[in-house]
């Protein structure tokens, strides 16, 4: 798995031009999420993707291509990365206490309680929300959404000092 | 692209028109579409091939009253397309082709996708229904933004009209400079018809758009490290070395090493096949000398080429004892295919001199027993063709006639299939980017229209296309533009009444079964007729004696398109020839017959 921290032009279609290089080239995108940075003009887009090294460098370059993509750089493994998850689980009388338990331990919060639910939120690497959400399946796990992954690297450097520069040619 | 003799290198890579001053500031209160039209006169766009529409009506107003830009009536757009990727690769220059929204743009889909696999600067100009139509299923809506996104460089939706000189000053840049391509500017209705301020010249913003153009000194240095120690080198020259207006730094090059050069179907043109060091083109119907040099060789000095599988064979088993050294302005050539032991990223013409410079300071090894064993293989198989024996007419030689009588300053053109491919062998290629076909997509019906923007380019030289009957009766109306419009081009049709490669293929791998490839053009149609009837002057040649005299008719006149059809030999196929996927080593010079390649061992 790699994941990569894409820097883009905030503009309309950005994001079909990105995920169309990859659908174009037959390659599937595990998780992408994407958001607006500090800068108002720049979005940042995190993908995580399952491919052979040669391949990512490829798919890499070609991105670079993309005229909007300003910056793409491909995380280390230790990098922060985070997910959310809501998730309706199955809980009346005699489970709540056990499911209110388990929130507890993955620190997650409760985010709406019925006589026959309780809503979880959790926030996590995708490894800790995996174990969390197979906890919860016993109880039955009514309706799950997750979001994409998003992640930053360690340390006080910034991916988007440079990216951010505006570069502007004369005419 | 640029041709050594004619031009000055590039399309100034941000508008910069002649005489007008890059400073000066002009602002006036416009409309839209005068917003557009003076864009591009001052982008310097002097002849735009185009069909206008309901969506791009409000453009063609001003455009009826521009002094500067001639707007050229094509009969198709898929012809005006063609027709601006002509243009361009005749002149260097950005080519502009405008339709409007809808199955105008749609029409422009295939143009737009050969110019960007075979990297031709064009700036495709199409009308949009008006804004608050779009996403309502409006009549001639089509999002054509969406569907040309993997078939251009880049594309820009205009929905509001002071964003107009911006999108057109940044089309013409990105399709111009670094690997140039295809643009298209979709300008919706109400934008052309609103009123706005007009203020030239507009500040390029493109954070993310930088094209490297001057290579590594390290790379550099590293390269000529290998070709210092190579033994058997070539340099595999492609059509990036046309597009960076190369040839004299190539040649140089060339000449200083006394490496053995081929030159790809895009490259045909760019050192002169008269050159003793020259052994021709390589790839699926390449030049035994050319194949043999790449498979045999401990150095691929690739410049602007991008190991296409026409040209590589079987991945796998091509070159492969061969080194690489791959330079490439797009990054992303390098190792796609390939792997790179020395990658260099850059313009051809400044990597191909700085390499010149670094390599007069090494002592470069002889390579003489290689460079014979090359010439032996061009000596012992040199690709020809049979005459028929029942005293038909052999395409071969009435191409390479057309090229002997008209020679190396004409431009010319070809369609796609077997007569692209002996025109690719058999006419004189001695000058760069005066040899257009359609590479990388192999769009047949590319001939005619490109022949008539490459007129409207180098209107004072002769222009030659060289048709099947095929790919002729595809794209052939732009005949009428050409005799309306005086564009006096020539059109060779060789008429073997069939789809011909498709033919040889059948022939060889369908057990002759010659499913749907009979196209019965036997007088249906009666091709001067036709070309009569569209205001061309129409010939034919049937016989071997007439072919020459026909050739000189047909050059005799330049005030009037010429079309002429040689009726040729139906069964003559495309030798040598590597069938596909199989390894380049399995080259058969004629059916069933393989070279020897080692019959003198290095």
């Amino acid at each position: 798995m790699h994941t990569l921290s894409v820097l883009v032009e905030n503009k309309p279609g950005v994001l079909t031009r990105v995920a169309g290089l990859f659908a174009r080239r037959g390659f599937n995108i595990e998780s992408l999420a994407v958001g607006t940075t500090e800068h108002p003009t720049v979005s940042r887009i995190t993908l995580v993707v399952n491919v052979e090294d040669d391949v990512l460098e490829q798919v890499t370059k070609q991105l670079n291509k993309l005229v909007e993509v300003l910056k793409i750089v491909q995380l280390e493994s230790d990098a922060a990365r985070r997910q959310l998850v809501l998730v309706k689980v199955r809980a009346d009388q005699s489970t709540r206490s056990q499911v209110l338990d388990v929130v507890q331990l993955f620190q997650a919060k409760a985010v709406d309680i019925t006589p026959e639910t309780i809503t979880i939120e959790a926030v996590g690497t995708p490894e800790r929300l995996d174990m969390l959400v197979r906890i919860l399946e016993p109880f039955g796990v009514r309706e799950l959404v997750q979001s994409g992954v998003v992640a930053i690297g360690r340390g006080s450097r910034s991916i988007s000092d440079r990216a951010l520069r505006p570069v502007r040619q004369e005419a | 692209m640029k041709d050594q003799q004619e031009t000055p290198k590039g399309h100034p890579a941000v508008p910069a028109p002649p005489g007008s001053g890059t400073t000066t500031t002009q602002t006036a209160q416009v409309t839209g579409s005068q917003s557009l039209v003076r864009s591009l006169e001052l982008v310097g766009a002097e002849n735009i091939f185009g069909i206008p529409g309901g969506a791009i009506l409000p453009a063609y107003d001003p455009l009826f009253d521009s002094q500067k830009v001639r707007h050229i009536l094509v009969r198709h757009e898929q012809g005006a397309g063609h027709a601006a990727q002509g243009y361009a690769m005749a002149t260097g220059k950005v080519g502009v082709c405008m339709a409007t929204s809808g199955p105008g743009a749609t029409n422009l889909v295939t143009p737009l996708a050969d110019a960007h696999m075979d990297s031709v600067p064009v700036v495709a100009i199409t009308g949009q229904v008006a804004s608050p139509l779009i996403g309502t299923d409006g009549f001639q809506e089509a999002d054509i933004c969406g569907i040309t996104m993997p078939i251009t460089k880049h594309n820009f939706l205009v929905k509001n009209a002071e964003e107009i000189p911006h999108a057109i000053a940044s089309a013409f840049h990105i399709a111009s400079t670094g690997r140039p391509g295809p643009v298209l500017v979709d300008i919706t209705k109400d934008a052309l018809q609103a009123s706005t301020t007009f203020s030239w010249p507009p500040t390029l913003d493109l954070p993310g758009y930088r094209p490297v153009s001057k290579p590594h000194g390290k790379q550099v240095r590293e390269a000529a490290k290998l070709i210092a120690a190579a033994t058997r080198p070539v340099f595999y020259v492609g059509g990036g070395v046309v597009k960076a207006g190369a040839a004299a730094e190539l040649r140089e090059l060339v000449e200083l090493t006394g490496i053995p050069v081929v030159t790809t179907l895009m490259a045909r043109g760019v050192f002169p096949d008269s050159h003793d060091l020259n052994f021709g083109m390589p790839g699926m119907h390449g030049a035994v000398a050319a194949v043999g040099a790449l498979q045999r060789s401990d150095l691929l000095i690739s410049l602007g080429a991008r190991f296409d599988d026409r040209v590589t064979g079987n991945l796998d088993s091509f070159a492969p004892g061969a080194k690489v050294i791959h330079v490439d302005i797009d990054p992303a050539e390098i190792s796609k295919n390939r792997v790179a032991d020395v990658p260099i990223v850059g313009d051809c013409k400044d990597a191909i001199a700085e390499l010149t410079g670094r390599l007069r300071e090494e002592q470069l090894p002889s390579i003489d027993a290689w460079v014979s064993y090359v010439k032996d293989l061009r000596r012992r198989y040199p690709t020809g063709y049979d005459e028929p024996t029942d005293g038909s007419l052999s395409p071969q030689s009435v191409i390479r006639r057309i090229g002997e009588l008209t020679g190396p300053d004409a431009y010319y053109t070809a369609g796609v299939g077997q007569h692209q491919m002996w025109a690719a062998h058999f006419l004189p290629f001695e000058k760069p980017g005066h040899w257009l076909n359609s590479g990388g997509l192999g769009t047949m019906g590319y001939c005619v229209p490109a022949a008539m923007g490459a007129k409207v380019g180098r209107p004072d030289s002769v222009v030659w296309g060289i048709d099947g009957d095929g790919c002729f009766q595809m794209t052939n109306q732009e005949l009428v533009t050409c005799a309306v419009e005086g564009i006096p081009v020539k059109i060779a049709v060789i008429n073997n009444q069939s789809l011909g490669m498709v033919r040889q293929w059948q022939t060889l791998f369908y057990e002759g079964r010659y499913s749907n490839t009979d196209l019965k053009t036997n007088r249906v149609p009666d091709f001067p007729k036709l070309a009569e009837a569209m205001g061309c002057v129409g010939l034919r040649a049937e016989a071997a004696e007439d072919v020459d005299a026909v050739i000189e008719k047909a050059l005799a006149i330049d005030d009037q398109p010429v079309v002429v059809e040689f009726v040729v030999h139906k069964d003559a196929m495309v030798w040598p020839m590597v069938a596909a996927g199989t390894s380049n080593d399995e080259i058969k010079v004629a059916k069933d017959l393989a070279p020897e390649w080692d019959k003198e061992e290095l």
